[in-house]
C-alpha cells in the first residue's frame, strides 16, 4: 500500500448520543481526513455501523484504527481488505434528454430510472465507487441538472 | 432508595470512597453544593478558580494514586476547568470532573451561563457525558470513576443538567459495570514476553527506557527489581523521575530534551531499547530518524495506540506494565547481568565525559544550587511539584527524587499555573510530607489566588520562586535561536512577593544568599504557613544540555567546561 492509499474502515460503535461526533472529532483533531462516511443503525441491536472511506500511509491507517479503539463506545473496527463496497448515486436529467441511452448506461451500473416527473427523470445507479464516478462521466453530456452522491458501505468477503 | 440527582452524586462520592473533593460552586451546580453542605463524609475545598480546582485535584490524584475529583459549575465555571481537564488528559491522570449545565429545558437556546462543555471536554478528555436522566446517574458515575482508573488512566467529565440534579429516582450503586466496548487488555501476550527475554538476552548494549506509565501502574518497586536483576542500565523520561532512586547505580538519568548527556548517549548507542509505560515524545525522541537508530525496540504499553504511533516497534507489549514486569521477573535467569558489563563502563564514562553540572559563576544565587540545596536538606520528606519552564527542567535534573509519586509536575501540556494548585492537592493526600512547589516569577502570577485556598484550608505549601525576572524557558529560546531578541520575556516589573503573600495571610521572604535562603527554608518548614520564598537568582542562566527542537539526541549544547561543581 503506497503513500495516501484509499482505505475504507468499517466501525462498530454504540448507537448513543454524540457517538458521530466522537469519530469525526478524532479524524479532524488528529488531522485524518475522511473523504465519505456513512451511519445507519444496524437491524435489532443497539450497535450503528459507520462506514468511514480514508486515504494514509500505513502507519496513519494503523494509527487511525488503534485510535478508534480507544474512543468508549466503539464496539469494533474492520479495516477491510477483501471487500464488496457499493456506493449509490441519483441524479436529475432534464425529460427532453434521451431516455433510452440514459436508461441503457444505468442499466450497466446497476440501475434504473426511479422517478419521472413532468420535466426531470431520477435515475439511480449503486456500484463500486470508481465504477460510479465512470457513470458520471459518461452521463456529462446528457446535461444533468443534480447529482446526489452517497458514501460508501462495504462488507468484507 | 428514591433519592435527588444531587443527593446521587454525594452517595456516589461516598461509595467510591472519596474523602477530597476540590471545587467552585455557581448556579448550574448549586442542587449539589446544598447536598455537600448537609454531609460530612468527604471534605470540599474551595480553590479560588475552576483551573485550580481541576489542578489540584490532579496533584491529589498524582501523589495519591486515587481518582481525583473537581466539581464546577456550567458555562465560565466550565470553561476555567478545560485547561485542567486537557493537562489530566496529556499526562494520563485518572479524575471525574463533574459539571452543573444549563436544564435540559433550556440547552439549546443560548442560556445564561450556556455551553456545549461535553462539545469542548471531548478531544480533552478520555470520555464524557451529558447525563440527562437522574436514573442514570449511578451507572454513569460508576462507569466514570471506572472508566478514569482502568486501563491508561485519564479525565472523565460528567456534565449534568440543573433540573437533573432535582430529580428523583431510584439510586443504587451495587451495580455491575458492564462495558462491551471498554475491556482494556492488562495481561501481556506470554509468548511475546519469552520473546522479548531472548532479545534481551542476546542485546549487547540494552538500555530500559522508563516513562511515566511505570508510576500510574504502580509498578515502580517492580521496576525497580527487573533493573537491578539484570543488571542493564536505565534512563527516565521527565514523567518516571523517582520511578529509580536518583543514587541507582543504573539510573543514567533523564533522557531527552534536557536529558543528561549520558542518557542521550546511552540511547544513541543502545542495541535494544525496553520501552515501558513511555510514549516516545517528541521532546524525549528528538529527531525521529536518528532516535535509537541502531536498535530493536521492546515497547510494553496499556495503550495499544502508542505503540508504533511514532517509532516502529519489533517486540509490542499491550498490558499492565506490572503485570508485564511480573512476568518478565519470572524468566529473569535466562539473563545474565554480568553481561553488560562493558556496556555500563561505557555509560559511567560518558557521565565523568560531561556529568550535569552548573557553574558557580555569578553573583548572585545559581537556581540549580536552590533546588540541590532542597535535596540536601529535605530529601525525601519533601513531595515536589513544579511549574512549567527553565525551574521545572532544573528540578527534574538536580532534585534526589528517591521514590515515585515525589514528583509532580505538568508534562505532556506543560501549564503554566499548575504547580501551586496541583501542590495543595499533593498536600491534600499526604499531608505528613512537606509540599515544595518550585516556581519561577513567570508561572507563579498564573495561580497566585490560591494563597487564599492554602491559607483558608491550611495548606502550608512551599513555593520556592526562582526569580530571574524572565520567563526563563521563552528567554533562553530567544537568546539561542532569536539572535536575543528578548520579546516580551523581561518580567522586571513584578509585585512584591513577600507582601504578596502575606496579603493573603501566608508569609514570604526575598533572598539572595545561601545563609538567607536556609534560614527561610527551615523557618517556612517550622512555621507550617503557606510560603513564598522569592529567591533573586542568575538572570541569564541557561538549561542546559539542551537538544534544540527537531535535532538529535546526540547533538547537544553542553555547559562549556570550567571549574564547575
Amino acid at each position: 500500500m503506497g503513500e495516501n492509499a484509499r482505505r475504507v474502515i468499517s466501525v462498530i460503535v454504540v448507537n448513543e448520543a454524540s457517538v458521530l461526533s466522537r469519530v469525526t472529532d478524532l479524524f479532524s483533531g488528529r488531522g485524518y481526513n475522511i473523504t465519505s462516511l456513512t451511519v445507519a443503525p444496524i437491524p435489532d441491536s443497539k450497535y450503528s455501523r459507520l462506514t468511514i472511506a480514508t486515504s494514509g500511509s500505513v502507519r496513519v491507517i494503523e494509527q487511525i484504527t488503534k485510535q478508534l479503539h480507544k474512543l468508549i463506545p466503539v464496539l469494533r473496527v474492520y479495516e477491510h481488505e477483501d471487500m464488496v463496497e457499493k456506493e449509490m448515486a441519483l441524479v436529475k436529467f432534464p425529460i427532453s434528454e434521451n431516455l433510452s441511452d440514459i436508461n441503457a448506461l444505468c442499466e450497466a451500473y446497476n440501475g434504473k430510472i426511479v422517478n419521472v416527473s413532468e420535466s426531470v427523470v431520477i435515475t439511480m445507479v449503486a456500484d463500486e465507487p470508481k465504477r460510479v464516478d465512470n457513470y458520471l462521466n459518461a452521463i456529462k453530456r446528457y446535461n444533468p441538472k443534480e447529482i446526489v452522491r452517497s458514501g460508501a458501505v462495504a462488507l468484507e468477503r | 432508595m428514591q433519592i435527588s440527582g444531587a443527593q446521587m452524586v454525594i452517595e456516589a462520592l461516598i461509595a467510591e470512597g472519596v474523602d477530597t473533593v476540590f471545587g467552585y460552586p455557581g448556579g448550574a451546580i448549586m442542587n449539589v453544593y446544598d447536598e455537600i453542605y448537609k454531609q460530612d463524609k468527604f471534605h470540599h475545598i474551595l480553590n479560588r478558580h475552576e483551573q485550580a480546582a481541576v489542578h489540584a485535584a490532579e496533584g491529589y490524584a498524582k501523589a495519591s494514586g486515587k481518582v481525583g475529583v473537581a466539581m464546577i459549575t456550567s458555562g465560565p465555571g466550565f470553561t476555567n476547568a478545560v485547561t485542567g481537564l486537557a493537562d489530566a488528559y496529556m499526562d494520563s491522570v485518572p479524575l471525574v470532573v463533574i459539571s452543573g449545565q444549563v436544564p435540559m429545558s433550556l440547552i439549546g437556546t443560548d442560556a445564561f451561563q450556556e455551553i456545549d462543555a461535553v462539545g469542548i471536554s471531548r478531544s480533552c478528555t478520555k470520555h464524557n457525558y451529558l447525563v440527562t436522566d437522574a436514573a442514570d446517574l449511578p451507572r454513569v458515575l460508576k462507569e466514570a470513576f471506572y472508566i478514569a482508573a482502568s486501563g491508561r488512566p485519564g479525565p472523565v467529565h460528567v456534565d449534568i443538567p440543573k433540573d437533573v440534579t432535582a430529580q428523583i429516582a431510584e439510586f443504587n450503586y451495587d451495580i455491575e459495570i458492564n462495558l462491551e466496548t471498554y475491556k482494556p487488555h492488562v495481561k501481556g501476550n506470554p509468548r511475546q514476553i519469552k520473546k522479548v527475554i531472548e532479545a534481551i538476552a542476546n542485546a549487547k548494549r540494552p538500555v530500559f527506557y522508563l516513562g511515566g506509565g511505570i508510576i500510574n501502574a504502580n509498578a515502580a518497586y517492580e521496576v525497580r527489581d527487573l533493573v537491578h536483576k539484570t543488571g542493564i542500565p536505565a534512563v527516565e523520561t521527565f514523567m518516571a523521575r523517582g520511578v529509580l532512586s536518583y543514587d541507582d547505580a543504573l539510573l543514567v538519568g533523564m533522557l531527552g530534551m534536557h536529558g543528561s548527556y549520558a542518557a542521550n548517549m546511552a540511547v544513541s548507542e543502545t542495541d535494544l531499547i525496553i520501552a515501558l509505560g513511555a510514549r516516545f515524545d517528541d521532546r524525549v525522541t528528538g529527531k525521529l530518524s536518528e532516535f535509537a537508530k541502531n536498535a530493536g525496540v521492546i515497547h510494553v504499553d496499556i495503550d495499544p495506540a502508542s505503540i508504533s504511533k511514532l517509532v516502529n516497534t519489533d517486540y509490542p507489549i499491550v498490558g499492565d506494565v506490572k503485570n508485564v514486569v511480573l512476568d518478565m521477573l519470572a524468566q529473569i535467569d535466562k539473563i545474565d547481568a554480568e553481561k553488560y558489563e562493558s556496556w555500563r563502563e561505557t555509560i559511567n564514562n560518558f557521565n565523568e565525559l560531561h556529568p550535569l553540572a552548573y557553574h558557580e559563576d555569578s553573583d548572585r544565587l545559581k537556581p540549580q544550587w536552590v533546588i540541590q540545596r532542597v535535596g540536601e536538606i529535605l530529601g525525601d520528606d519533601a513531595n515536589i511539584s513544579t511549574d512549567v519552564g527553565q525551574h521545572q527542567m532544573w528540578t527534574a535534573q538536580f532534585y534526589p527524587f528517591s521514590r515515585p509519586r515525589q514528583f509532580i509536575s505538568s508534562g505532556g501540556l506543560g501549564t503554566m499555573g499548575f504547580g501551586f494548585p496541583a501542590a495543595l492537592g499533593v498536600k491534600a493526600a499526604s499531608p505528613d510530607k512537606v509540599s515544595i512547589n518550585f516556581t519561577g516569577d513567570g508561572s507563579i502570577l498564573m495561580n497566585c489566588q490560591e494563597l487564599m485556598t492554602a491559607v483558608e484550608k491550611k495548606l502550608p505549601v512551599i513555593n520556592i520562586i526562582l526569580n530571574n525576572n524572565f520567563l526563563g524557558m521563552v528567554r533562553q529560546w530567544q537568546t539561542l535561536f532569536y539572535d536575543k531578541r528578548h520579546s516580551e520575556t523581561d518580567l522586571s516589573v513584578q509585585p512584591d512577593f513577600v507582601k504578596l503573600s502575606e496579603a493573603f495571610g501566608g508569609i514570604g521572604y526575598r533572598v539572595k544568599t545561601k545563609e538567607e535562603f536556609d534560614a527561610a527554608l527551615k523557618d517556612a518548614v517550622e512555621k507550617g504557613v503557606v510560603t513564598f520564598i522569592e529567591v533573586i537568582v542568575e538572570r541569564f542562566e541557561n538549561v542546559l544540555p539542551m537538544v534544540p527542537a527537531g535535532g538529535s539526541l546526540f547533538n547537544m549544547m553542553l555547559l562549556e567546561k570550567k571549574e564547575s561543581k
